[in-house]
């Protein structure tokens, strides 16, 4: 299967890209590890007419220690994350969900802005960034702004990025040495998670889940039974309040409900809520 | 870019994939494509000692990067521990998997030189075997990392 036709634009620094987006609008796609958008463009469920390959814009492959986040670029490969002394250091929440996405070969190309921007439900990431609370960092033409993760995702593979906007950086609190667990479900190892379950325990215990609606969503009504004292057992029970389970081959909704109060309750347990 | 060392020019359309160039315009047929979904690995190759599927990355972006193929692991005739390996437990039956499995084992023992058993099952996730059920692979890998 090859992608329909399109016009090849290389950009060397973040300035190219912008400057790319103004000039090409709306029929031009960003092109950074591709372990999203070129299987779609393959089956041609997507097809731009311009693609920016932001993949040689290396200044935007960082992690730093910011004081009291992790300043990561967008263009950070998994792999980078799931290898950081930095992040096992100060949130390993993020570093140990890395090394759960897809296989090996996608790793070694796919990257943390791209996993956002790509706003797929089912995508592990951004799961993290919602229950830690990170910030979006994106620069249009007009400058930067910054977007906290619980605006960011709007919609299936919908976010608050404009067409003209380059997500630059993603800025995580750090966590040090917190509990956390997260449960992915799926029928084969390198799948993404059927349903996926993150807690992760700082003095508040914080509940995402991954594929129960059309965006990453918290689990509100599991963290408010914590809060008010419940058992791990008898707040797990709550995860699928507030949820829009998708039906696919793999699931219906009824059955990732299901499977959300048990992966909950097994991330509790194991997290130390 | 270079393949398996030697320099290769050519012009191609934006929308060539890796595999298609590597196959088609370098006339390098040990690569597959199995499922052309990004789901097999069977189009594994080495982009700068890295595994990558070459049928979910376009020629465009490898471009002044060293790819390795099957063709190009053997050094002077001698194949790598890990095609001997693959010989030596019978890591293949019909061989399509193969090149993809080799080489991705390649550069999951390059990040994980002394794995468990375990590791290599995980390492390997993103390659399918339609034939073996995985154990020789897998025997295979660990013997290679021993070997080392
Ligand atoms: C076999 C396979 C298994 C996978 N399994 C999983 C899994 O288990 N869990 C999981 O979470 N993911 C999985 N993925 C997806 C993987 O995580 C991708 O790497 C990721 O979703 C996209 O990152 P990318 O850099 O490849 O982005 P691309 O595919 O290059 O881009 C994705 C989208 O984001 C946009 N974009 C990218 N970067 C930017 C930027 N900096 N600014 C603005 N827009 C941008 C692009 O325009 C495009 O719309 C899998 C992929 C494959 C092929
Ligand atoms: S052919 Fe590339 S992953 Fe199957
Ligand atoms: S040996 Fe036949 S698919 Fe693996």
């Amino acid at each position: 299967m090859i992608p329909a036709a399109f016009d090849y634009v290389r950009a060397g620094s973040a300035d190219e890209v912008l400057a790319a987006l103004v000039e090409h609008g709306d029929d031009a796609k960003i092109l950074a590890g591709g372990m999203s958008l070129l299987p779609l463009m393959k089956l041609r469920l997507a097809t731009p007419s311009v693609l920016i390959d932001v993949g040689r814009v290396r200044d935007l492959a960082y992690l730093n220690d910011a004081g009291d986040h992790i300043a990561i670029g967008a263009l950070t490969r998994h792999r980078e994350l799931e290898t950081s002394e930095l992040l096992s250091r100060e949130c390993g929440v993020l570093q140990a969900v890395a090394a759960e996405v897809g296989d090996n070969q996608v790793r070694h190309r796919g990257t943390i802005g791209g996993s956002t921007a790509h706003g797929d439900p089912a995508s592990d990431l951004p799961a993290v960034l919602l229950a830690l609370d990170a910030t979006c960092v994106v620069r249009g033409p007009s400058g930067e702004r910054t977007i906290p993760a619980a605006e960011f995702f709007l919609g299936f593979l919908e976010t608050a990025l404009a067409p003209d906007e380059l997500l630059v950086e993603i800025q995580v609190p750090k966590t040090g040495a917190t509990g956390f667990a997260y449960q992915k479900f799926n029928r084969r190892a390198q799948d993404w998670a059927i349903v996926g379950a993150l807690a992760v325990c700082n003095g508040t215990t914080r509940v995402a889940l991954v594929n129960m609606g059309t965006t990453p969503i918290r689990a509100r009504g599991v963290e408010e039974a914590l809060a008010s004292g419940s058992s791990a057992a008898e707040a797990a029970g709550r995860a699928a309040e507030g949820t829009e389970a998708p039906s696919d081959l793999n699931a219906t909704p009824g059955y990732r409900e299901h499977l959300a109060r048990v992966l909950v309750r097994r991330a509790l347990e194991a997290a130390g809520a | 870019m270079t393949v398996n060392g030697h320099d290769q020019r050519h012009d191609v359309e934006p929308r060539t994939l890796l595999v298609q160039f590597l196959r088609e315009t370098c006339d390098l047929t040990g690569t597959k494509v199995g499922c052309d979904t990004s789901s097999c690995g069977a189009c594994t190759v080495l982009v700068d000692g890295e595994s990558v599927k070459s049928c979910t990355m376009l020629a465009a972006q490898a471009d002044g990067a060293a790819i390795t193929t099957i063709e190009g692991l053997a050094t002077n005739g001698e194949q790598h521990a890990v095609q001997r390996a693959f010989t030596e437990h019978h890591g293949l039956q019909c061989g399509y998997c193969t090149a993809g499995m080799v080489l991705a084992a390649v550069s999951f023992l390059e990040e994980n030189p002394n794995p468990t058993e375990a590791e290599v099952r995980l390492g390997l996730e993103g390659n399918l075997c339609r034939c073996t059920g995985y154990h020789n692979i897998v025997q295979a890998v660990l013997a290679a990392a021993g070997a080392k």
